[in-house]
């Protein structure tokens, strides 16, 4: 009996009236938990009742206080019919859980009816008494902390990352199941929104249960997503980091608060812990002495000693992490001790674990300076599945029974079935793994994982950045090969993060490669792609911006078979083109890297849709990218030959404009001084696309443009026209205005606190008319630039400003319907202080670059990798192997197919169809520079000197909300657990409530709201790292119907101003944002 | 079927009801009509069906120009038409689509605000739009905030359905939409119901139930005081007086004449005259009806006056008339009737005959004066206190009443 739940329902406000006779009330309250439920007292005739109810007390497992939401649900009273429910509240009870975070939950949540919307408002408190558990064999996994955030959270230090973990839960789709037709829609959605909440909480506990096994205490970067599979089933996944936190001890202690966020990371270490025991790097304390590795398993080092084709069955081998529930932890575990003996007899050192994990991939976009040495690129993978429900009668019959939404482990059902959604995921993060290792590098960060679903079609992706960790901190001694040298290398250099990580000789893809410029002494590749944040000790000229490529394709309706070839057809294409896209607007900006890559690929009936996202820098590190040169196919034509020199012109203008819009202007460095150290004219961008071992085609697409330093695009016909045009048609943002999307701005530093946090969401709808590739692409290119447009507009209040963050989603929710969603945060920065340059910064930062190293002692994450193999392998050499082998070796695409059709035959509607895209968008690497982000320091000093201004009146109960992982000019001191909240929303009188729009802008409002109302009464005032990961929208104007899913998440945060910190020392603040009711309340 | 409004459905849907906007939109619509740029309102939810396009955030936007916009009742397309003739595309590169979408996007906000505003401490209370505290009060105020064109049209009237089948004419007349006059009338009519039966000074009991600006709960004491009492102010005589000019009256009023005056715990103590006072008000008859004490009231404000009065012989000639009007209209207060006529009789008996012989205010100032206080020295007249209640007020009101 590990836990009493105790729940006070203490009053209501603002009940809607559901007697029209006396335009009152008679509300209750019912109180489920579990299977048990109590009730209040009808609290007749008041729109404001005041119940004060006992406490209701719940003894339960904690297994349970893990997995189920608390349910309130408020009714009127009726004599004479059934009691109407008024609406509901789910309250996660999660964060009480948990040591450190909050302690009670008390506050006003809004009642939310999935057909009216919010109504009402409910005074609640839950406290949560939990004892101590000292079984083994527990499930339950309280106490593990769950973090949004993809860095290390402000206010603890990180022991150690242990690495990856993921686990997903299957259900079917209440929505979907044969009682929807007998009951109400309303019945319906709250089914759903309730076992998505059973689902995320068991999820979460599954991943706790895992973090605990690695012995770590916290997951930071967890990202869950939902996959409405529609008849087929309901998917929830997850994926994250696992770590060992440690909570910086003093609040006192609290450096100023720094704008990078990145950086404040950096200074965490400063604090000396007084626990030296935690520090697990020095031989002293041995036990401590824990060094985990997070790479290779079992099945990967047996991998990388043996051939590649290994890879290719893997799959197969039941090894896929995900699939392996309970039943397979035990076995895992065994096979992990045996890695560890090995290893520790490999490493010499008795004292050490070496935990081994199948997937080195981090889903951390941000990391303490110096841990990432090398990054080599972007590594994605993309496989097309088909959906269906599988017919297995004791499925079906145990289903039947389910009306208690007990969930059901899909890989219980179906233990003979290897093709299970875990499978499909290990498939393709062993096809990332496997480009890492191409590219070089032994571990992939920035890692996140998507889909995209059209009705039984769905596309998995994962894409994350190529790079080599720093082997400082492998403890083990077993750095071997290359990565030793690379070491040795390195370390007095200081240079940094862009230097390729792979063998110059033998290159994995052509890339053209020069010295560092800011070293002179490693090569660089000329243009950098990667799905992280920038690197804080990145050195940047000028200021960034958002680059976007967006794509359309148009597809025939297909079914089945026929319409996963089709896609999975159109998929290098699109690619390609993304990249192309990419590839030319960066140049046209004048910028040599792309940070916060994010390719979307979206399935629709009849088109695909790709949307990139990225933002673009000029590292100092690499060379000036060169111009965009055009040629026209026919130069014999004299007006033919104007028009072109003028479309050169054009672009050249436009180039330098932009290079003056965002202040690039790189030090005079002449070709001689660094030399060319490749002569020949070599063609200079390629994309490597690497197929998978499951696919069956063979690709290498050659992106080369080459010649020269220019990027030439030759004009052969109106398309190619039509691309040209459309480059130049981005607008840039009105003056005052820079965007991005990642955490912050690269060149901005000086960011004052004002905040807006916003979700804009549009749909066009198509006429089908004009479907061609050319209109559509105008159509969505003019949607995506109107959008933003509208932002800048919206928020001309607030210039200067930078919209961070910008996270643009695409849906095709039906045939001739996009919708973009955009999610981001507004924040304004002040504009004198942001026009002083840098030179003395720089210095100041190298200074405290070297002093950082120090620091990274205390950093012990271990990497025992992949590249442990005791030969530099050919990355290239086994690049071309991989690609020239899928027509020779389609071995193991030809065994999963058998096993397949195998299945076929047993159950006839479950056919399978792999085709897996997988490749590698291969830019080459760079080293670090020491230099340090030149703006930091003195964005510092802004901060201090900066006359803070009036902060917003506290008493109202405000609760910032933003995507990033900080809040500027705020220092965060308690993180008190995650929000992930899943919203149901319809209507059957859409009109009535302002249409489309006025349905889904009331909507998001209330999501807002009720994430607020939650945070505020877990005490809390921000919330930080928030994300709408989902935002599903259906109408049916005709019937006047509509009906939306919204799910979000963040992390609950307590902050405290700068400007009251130094007022308040190191006094806690209570934060507590019940909004205070001054008399105004109106009792009757 | 139980039912519930406040969740859903608007009551008045005023985005897209493009036929009631269409009159009230006129005197504005001849206004733009040379810019060409107006359509039929497209009605949001009825064509745009297809499309959506919205912007929420964190802290809810409020774009205090459009704001007003919303408030005049002009429609999405007129308000658009608007700004672009404020030159706002001019000074932020924006285009005319852009405009469009976020003039929308706020008509949206104000519509589903409208609802809160109704009950401002529930706009402070709700938790499904943030918005700081200053901007809850700018939203609040403008919201209840009045033309004063439409007061003068409606003060006195009953807040009823009757006199809200008038606001078409006087809409037209006054050129304010009809949107907006409906909000105006909506608001009075509903800040009149709140407080109509309510203990305790109006002033306050409206400050505290609608959260106004001490001025304008001020206004709204004074608008829901004539709506009670049927104060007749649309008379053509009455015309040349502002809306002040009444408030001003009402407050003293209020102040004086109510039962609040007398007693602090009653219902209705701040919008009710005080009965009993009127009753007793016949009482003053005698200052006329009696020929000696008419006299001799004469001869004490005459000797007073004499030569501090540029207006003296005037003076003396009307004095009989001037006093018969302000103690018969004292002493008629009895009949509700009579009541609803005091503005009227008040300009009629006293405001006209002195304006007519060019009375300066000073001079009005001076006799009021001495008229009211020479009554003290009336022996034969017992009733000092209710001549000092009585025409305290009535030399306030006539004095701010007596100008062009």
């Amino acid at each position: 009996m590990p836990g009493k739940l105790k729940v006070k329902i203490v009053a209501g406000r603002h009940l809607p009236v559901m007697d029209r006779a006396s335009d009152l009330t008679d509300a209750f309250v019912e109180v489920k938990f579990g299977n048990t439920t109590f009730k209040t007292d009808v609290y007749l005739k008041s729109l404001n009742p005041q119940w004060n109810s006992e406490w209701f007390k719940f003894e339960v497992d904690d297994e349970d206080l893990q997995d189920e939401p608390l349910q309130i649900t408020v009714l009127d009273h009726d004599t004479y019919s059934a009691n109407d429910a008024i609406g509901k509240v789910y309250i996660d009870i999660d964060p009480l859980l948990y040591s450190e975070a909050a302690t009670v939950i008390s506050g006003w949540f809004p009642i939310y009816d999935t057909i009216h919307g919010i109504r009402g408002e409910i005074n609640v408190i839950v406290k949560v008494d939990l004892f101590n558990d000292l079984n083994r064999f527990r499930q339950s996994s309280c106490g593990v902390k769950f973090f949004c955030t993809t860095s290390v959270p402000k206010c603890y230090r990180a022991v150690i990352i242990h690495g990856f973990v993921e686990e997903l839960v299957v259900n079917e789709d209440p929505e979907y199941q044969w009682i929807d037709r007998i009951r109400t829609p309303r019945a319906s959605n709250e089914a759903r929104q309730r076992l998505i909440s059973l689902m995320s909480g068991e999820l979460q506990r599954k991943i706790g249960l895992k973090v605990l096994e690695m012995r770590g205490n916290a997951v930071v970067g967890y990202l869950q997503c939902f996959d409405l599979e529609g008849e087929s089933g309901l998917v929830v996944r997850a994926i994250g980091t696992a770590c060992t936190l440690d909570k910086l001890s003093s609040p006192a202690a609290f450096l100023p608060a720094c704008n990078s966020p990145s950086k404040e990371m950096k200074e965490i270490p400063f604090n000396e812990d007084p626990n030296p025991n935690t520090h697990s790097s020095g031989p002293s304390t041995p036990l401590k002495n824990q060094t985990y590795s997070f790479s290779p398993s079992k099945s990967y080092s047996r991998q990388s000693s043996s051939s590649d084709t290994d890879l290719s069955l893997t799959p197969k081998t039941g090894m896929g992490s995900g699939s392996a529930g309970k039943e397979g932890g035990p076995f895992k575990a065994l096979l992990r001790q045996q890695t560890q003996s090995a290893l520790e007899q490999r490493g010499g050192s008795p004292h050490r674990f070496c935990r081994r994990r199948e997937f080195p991939f981090f889903t951390l976009t941000a990391f303490p300076p110096g841990f990432l040495m090398h990054v080599g690129g972007v590594v994605s993978a993309r496989s097309v599945k088909l959906l269906d429900r599988i017919h297995n009668p004791a499925f079906v019959g145990i289903m039947g029974n389910t009306r208690s939404y007990k969930l059901l482990d899909w890989n219980s059902f179906n233990s003979d079935e290897p093709e299970t959604r875990d499978a499909w995921w290990a498939e393709i993060r062993q096809e990332i793994k496997s480009h890492a290792k191409a590219l070089g590098c032994h571990a992939v960060v920035g890692y996140s994982e998507s889909t995209s679903i059209c009705e039984e079609v769905c596309i998995l992706s994962a894409s994350g950045t190529a790079a080599v960790l720093n082997p400082r901190f492998l403890q083990d001694g077993t750095m071997e090969g290359c990565l030793e040298q690379r070491l040795e290398e390195n370390l007095p250099a200081g240079c940094g993060f862009c230097h390729i990580p792979y063998d110059e000789l033998n290159m994995p893809f052509p890339a053209h490669l020069t010295y560092c410029y800011n070293c002179r002494k490693q090569k660089v590749p000329d243009v950098l792609f990667t799905t992280i944040d920038l690197p804080i000790d990145a050195t940047v000229i000028g200021k960034g911006c958002l680059i976007q490529a967006r794509l359309c394709r148009l597809k025939k309706k297909a079914q089945a078979e026929a319409n996963a070839t089709a896609i999975s057809n159109l998929l290098p294409f699109m690619e390609y083109e993304v990249h192309t896209q990419l590839m030319n607007k960066l140049k046209l900006k004048g910028m040599n890297a792309l940070f916060g890559l994010r390719i979307q690929i979206t399935v629709g009936e009849n088109m695909l849709m790709g949307l990139a996202s990225a933002t673009g820098v000029y590292l100092a590190a690499l060379p000036t990218p060169g111009g965009i040169q055009i040629a026209g196919k026919t130069p014999n034509d004299g007006s033919y030959e104007q028009h072109i020199s003028h479309m050169q012109k054009k672009i050249n203008d436009t180039i330098a404009k932009n290079k003056e819009l965002y202040e690039i202007n790189p030090p005079d460095i002449s070709e001689e001084i660094i030399g060319s150290p490749i002569p020949e004219p070599r063609q200079r961008s390629r994309l490597l696309r690497s197929q998978s071992e499951s696919s069956d085609e063979v690709t290498e697409l050659d992106l080369s443009h080459g010649k020269k330093d220019a990027f030439v695009l030759e004009i052969d016909d109106t398309d190619a026209m039509e691309d040209v045009h459309s480059l130049l048609t981005d607008v840039p943002p009105p003056s005052g205005f820079y965007s991005c999307n990642t955490e912050i701005m690269p060149g901005i530093n000086n960011w004052t606190s004002e905040i807006q946090m916003f979700t804009s969401v549009r749909v066009i709808r198509l006429s089908s008319l004009n479907l061609t590739n050319q209109a559509l692409n105008k159509n969505f290119n003019d949607l995506c630039e109107n959008l933003l447009k509208s932002l800048y507009f919206k928020l001309r209040s607030m210039i200067p400003c930078c919209l961070c963050h910008v996270n643009f989603t695409v849906s095709l929710p039906e045939d001739e319907l996009i919708q973009v969603t955009v999610t981001a945060v507004a924040i304004t920065f002040d504009k004198n202080q942001a026009l002083q340059t840098t030179k003395t910064h720089v210095e100041k930062s190298l200074q405290r670059a070297s002093t950082d190293n120090e620091e990274l002692l205390q950093f012990p994450l271990e990497l025992c990798s992949d590249s442990l193999p005791s030969h530099p392998f050919p990355p290239a050499k086994e690049h071309l192997e991989s690609a020239s082998s899928n027509s020779g070796i389609p071995a193991a695409q030809r065994a999963t197919s058998v096993d397949y059709s195998s299945f076929a035959d047993r159950c006839s509607s479950w056919i399978e169809l792999i085709k897996l895209k997988a490749q590698t968008i291969r830019r080459g690497s760079i080293k670090t520079t020491v230099t340090v982000e030149k703006a930091s320091p003195m964005g510092e000093g802004n901060f201090r000197n900066r006359s803070t201004p009036p902060c917003a009146n506290s008493t109202v109960g405000v609760v910032k909300m933003t995507p990033l992982s900080f809040i500027p000019g705020a220092k965060i001191t308690k993180y008190l657990g995650i929000i992930n909240m899943f919203f149901i929303r319809e209507t059957t009188s859409l009109r009535e409530e302002g249409g489309v729009s006025g349905f889904l802008h009331a909507f998001i409002a209330e999501v807002f709201a009720m994430v607020r109302a939650h945070v505020a009464a877990l005490g809390g005032n921000a919330v930080v790292s928030y994300i709408m990961k989902q935002c599903v929208f259906m109408e049916n104007p005709n019937k006047n119907q509509a009906q939306c899913l919204i799910n979000v998440s963040g992390d609950a945060v307590v902050f405290v101003r700068e400007s009251e910190l130094e007022v308040l020392s190191t006094q806690q603040p209570t934060a507590n944002c019940q909004p205070s009711c001054p008399g105004g309340e109106v009792t009757t | 079927r139980k039912w519930s409004l406040s969740g859903s459905g608007c009551p008045e849907p005023n985005l897209g009801a493009p036929g009631s906007s269409l009159q009230a939109a006129r005197p504005a619509r001849a206004v733009l009509a040379p810019n060409g740029a107006l359509r039929l309102p497209p009605g949001p939810g009825v064509a745009m069906t297809s499309e959506l396009d919205i912007f929420v955030g964190n802290t809810t936007l409020i774009d205090e120009d459009v704001y007003r916009l919303w408030l005049d009742g002009y429609s999405v397309s007129d308000a658009v038409a608007l700004r672009v003739r404020s030159g706002i595309l001019e000074q932020t590169g924006a285009t005319a689509a852009v405009l469009q979408s976020d003039t929308m996007d706020h008509y949206r906000t104000f519509h589903m605000l409208e609802r809160l505003l109704h009950a401002p401490p529930k706009l402070l209370h709700q938790l499904i739009f943030q918005i700081p505290p200053s901007r809850q009060a700018l939203l609040i105020e403008r919201y209840y905030a009045f033309d004063e064109a439409f007061v003068r049209e409606v003060l006195g009237k009953k807040l009823s359905k009757g006199t809200k089948k008038d606001l078409d004419d006087i809409s037209t007349k006054t050129g304010i939409t009809l949107k907006s006059c409906r909000r105006q009338f909506d608001n009075f009519k509903r800040v009149f119901k709140v407080v109509e039966e309510m203990r305790g000074s109006l002033v306050d009991n409206i400050q505290q139930h609608f959260l106004l600006s001490d001025r304008l709960a001020r206004d709204y004491a004074a608008i829901v005081f004539f709506a009670n009492n049927r104060f007749e102010t649309g008379k053509k005589k009455l015309q040349y007086l502002s809306f002040g000019d009444f408030a001003y009256c009402a407050e003293l009023m209020i102040q004086n004449w109510t039962l609040g005056a007398v007693d602090s715990q009653v219902d209705d103590m701040d919008v009710d005259l005080d009965k009993e006072f009127l009753q007793d008000l016949k009482e003053l008859k005698m200052l006329v009806a009696d020929k000696d004490l008419l006299d001799l009231h004469k001869s004490l404000v005459c000797t007073a006056l004499r030569g501090k009065l540029g207006v003296f012989s005037e003076m003396e000639a009307n004095f009989k008339n001037l006093s018969r009007g302000l103690v018969n209209v004292a002493a008629k207060l009895t009949h509700n009737k009579d009541v609803r006529d005091l503005f009227v009789d008040l300009v009629e008996k006293f405001v006209e005959p002195c304006r007519s012989d060019h009375w300066p205010l000073s001079d009005v100032r001076v006799f009021l004066n001495q008229y009211s206080a020479s009554v003290h020295s009336l022996d034969g007249f017992r009733h000092q206190a209710l001549w000092d209640r009585y025409m305290g007020t009535l030399r306030g009101c006539l004095l701010r009443l007596y100008h062009e």
